[in-house]
């Protein structure tokens, strides 16, 4: 079957989630691409709404597991009905967020199935795969490119003998667009009774504290960033003040949060959030590959380093070289001035 | 009675100093190009069960990791840290394993062990990232898991109640043992190596366990046992801008920010 099936992920509010919306984009390109369908997995309680909401991101049919003991996410009855759907559909390329859900859920389907996972990819392409060792050519294969280790590489990984193929993808990484408003689907009920087991009484869920979202870098216009060369923690306070002065969100890099300088939710790349800012001022950024991952589409980019050869510099418009305890004051005065 | 804890642990390149002759050409890491590190959130897993074992009369704690002879640093230093006892899984057979292949080696070196309450680990290693190995080890021993821990919170002899991170927020669960657990950065830090442990347990060799003393199907075991396949791996060449290039002079920031500001950028 050249059919890609996408597992769909719910909001707390029983809406299906913008990640989910996302790969529902990617996939219905991927899908055309072969010949084969759109399926998504809605698996909750109550979301039919949500299943129907689907149709215009491309979807063709919606496999629709309703029952209360789905809602909230638990692995197990998750992972009975998935794999079970996933087993008698047998779709060509399955696809999950790279989330809290997506990567405890995908990780046991793909145990189960036998097959390759491939985690946080930033592209998936179709094409042919030949093997160099066998001579033998694949045509159709997904390639799921991601940047590894440590960022100087990135890497096309196939999984060319196994079925079906499964990939991860951060949210903010693939554009969500409307396919066609007028696309219609269909449900397609799944019988969730024959698929939950006793042993999905395992975990049981004692309480849950939904976090207001506090910190959102997704949507943000201009967006200031900050790297391990703010420093010290004392030293990024200086990016909210500039921030708050320019009407600007805080980000920063992976580095910058784990020395301690921010919040996680502020982290910006591969493993963090994907933003598209009208500007983005990168502030001590070297600009290592997972970084630019999630900036590079920016639509202006200056660069702050002292290091003219910093490798953020090759992709900004602007690049100032200096320190950034010198130069962001500076910056500030200017735009202060410029205003009157 | 007991209650067997098994800590499963990587040995990890240190990514943030790789060097040119990291990758060898087929794809794979040249581990023996750089620096090496306990992962982060392993050690965490690790605190969590000396936590269990402080908790559980008679709970043991056995660190499992899979890596060449020299992963027996990360196994002694897990034992100087309370670790009851631990081995490697090393064999050339092992080797360019993917995450399904890793979790099926780890899988049956843990059924070997009978059986086994809790199983702890980190979430994710700092080489690869992808937190799928803690998930597969569970469904191929068929226990139920529970990723991205953070606190625990109760355990007795039958099950653990443990505080989870979700996307937004955070949910507390209760499981009937067995489970496997992975542990996130945000938990406890890990007690440092005991004085006396250290000299007690300096001149006891790790053990070394090949694909012969877990009983594994030999298909399944590294590059062979691995759906994934490397492709093509490309150094990253940078597309370079057209970039403007300033020195730090009132002159010049001036005019930067006079420009953003008529072109509606700021």
């Amino acid at each position: 079957m050249n059919n890609v099936l996408v597992y769909c992920e719910l909001s707390e509010k029983n809406t299906i989630a913008d990640i989910s919306l996302e790969l529902c984009t990617k996939g219905r390109q991927l899908a055309t691409r072969l010949g084969g369908r759109l399926q998504a997995a809605v698996l909750g309680s109550d979301v039919r709404a949500a299943a129907e909401s689907l149709y215009p991101y491309g979807v063709d049919e919606v496999f629709l597991a309703d029952d209360k003991r789905l809602s909230p996410y638990r692995t197990l009855p998750h992972f009975d009905v998935l794999s079970k759907l996933i087993k008698a559909q047998q779709p060509d390329i399955v696809l999950f967020g790279a989330s809290s859900v997506g990567r405890d859920l995908a990780p046991r389907i793909a145990s189960f199935l036998r097959c390759g996972l491939t985690a946080d990819c930033t592209q998936l392409e179709i094409g042919a795969h030949e093997d160099v060792k066998t001579g033998k050519t694949y045509e159709n294969v997904l390639y799921q490119i991601r940047p590894a280790f440590g960022g100087n590489i990135i890497a096309t990984i196939v999984c060319p003998e196994t079925r079906p193929q499964m990939a991860t993808v951060r949210e903010g990484v693939m554009k969500k667009e409307i396919f066609d408003p007028a696309h219609k689907g269909t449900i397609v009920p799944v019988a969730v009774e024959a698929s939950l087991t006793e042993a999905d009484k395992a975990v049981e869920i004692l309480s849950r504290e939904i976090e207001e979202q506090k910190i959102n870098i997704k949507g943000a216009q201009i967006i200031v960033a900050g790297g391990y060369g703010m420093g010290s923690r004392e030293n990024f306070q200086l990016l909210h003040k500039f921030a708050r002065l320019i009407g600007a969100s805080v980000g920063a890099t992976r580095a910058a949060v784990d020395a301690g300088f921010c919040e996680g939710e502020r982290q910006i790349g591969q493993t963090g959030v994907t933003v598209r800012p009208k500007l983005y001022i990168a502030c001590g950024i070297s600009g290592a590959v997972q970084h630019r991952a999630g900036m590079e589409q920016s639509s202006k980019i200056i660069s702050i380093n002292t290091d003219p050869d910093a490798p953020i510099n090759a992709i900004a418009d602007y690049t100032i070289v200096g320190d950034v305890m010198t130069v962001i004051p500076q910056f500030m005065a200017c735009y202060k001035n410029n205003l009157k | 009675m007991s209650f067997k804890i098994v800590v499963l642990a990587k040995q990890v390149p240190d990514t943030h100093n790789v060097g040119a002759d990291a990758m060898n050409a087929d794809g794979t890491v040249n581990r023996a190009a750089l620096p090496t590190v306990f992962n982060p959130e392993d050690l965490k897993a690790l605190e969590m069960a000396l936590q269990v074992k402080d908790l559980v009369p008679g709970a043991t704690v056995t660190v499992v990791t899979m890596g060449p002879p020299r992963a027996a640093e990360i196994i002694k230093d897990a034992r100087d840290r309370g670790a009851d006892d631990g081995f490697v899984l090393s064999d050339a057979r092992f080797a360019g394993a993917d995450t399904l292949a890793t979790s099926y080696a780890l899988a049956q070196a843990i059924k070997q062990l009978g059986t086994v309450d809790l199983i702890l680990g980190g979430r994710q290693a700092i080489d690869g990232d992808t937190a799928q190995v803690g998930p597969q080890v569970a469904e191929k021993l068929e226990i139920p898991q529970i990723t991205y821990a953070e606190e625990l919170i109760a355990v007795d002899s039958r099950s653990i109640t443990l505080r989870r991170r979700l996307e937004r927020g955070t949910e507390c669960v209760k499981a009937q043992l067995p489970v496997l657990v992975t542990v996130t950065s945000a938990a406890q830090d890990c007690r440092y190596p005991n004085v006396h442990r250290m000299l007690r347990l300096a001149g006891e060799e790790v053990r070394m366990v090949n694909a012969d003393g877990i009983g594994a199907d030999m298909d399944r075991l590294g590059l062979k046992g691995s759906p994934t396949k490397v492709k093509k791996i490309e150094s990253v060449v940078l597309a370079h801008k057209e970039s403007v290039v300033l020195e730090p002079t009132e002159a010049a920031l001036n005019e930067l920010t006079a420009t953003l500001i008529k072109e509606h950028i700021l």
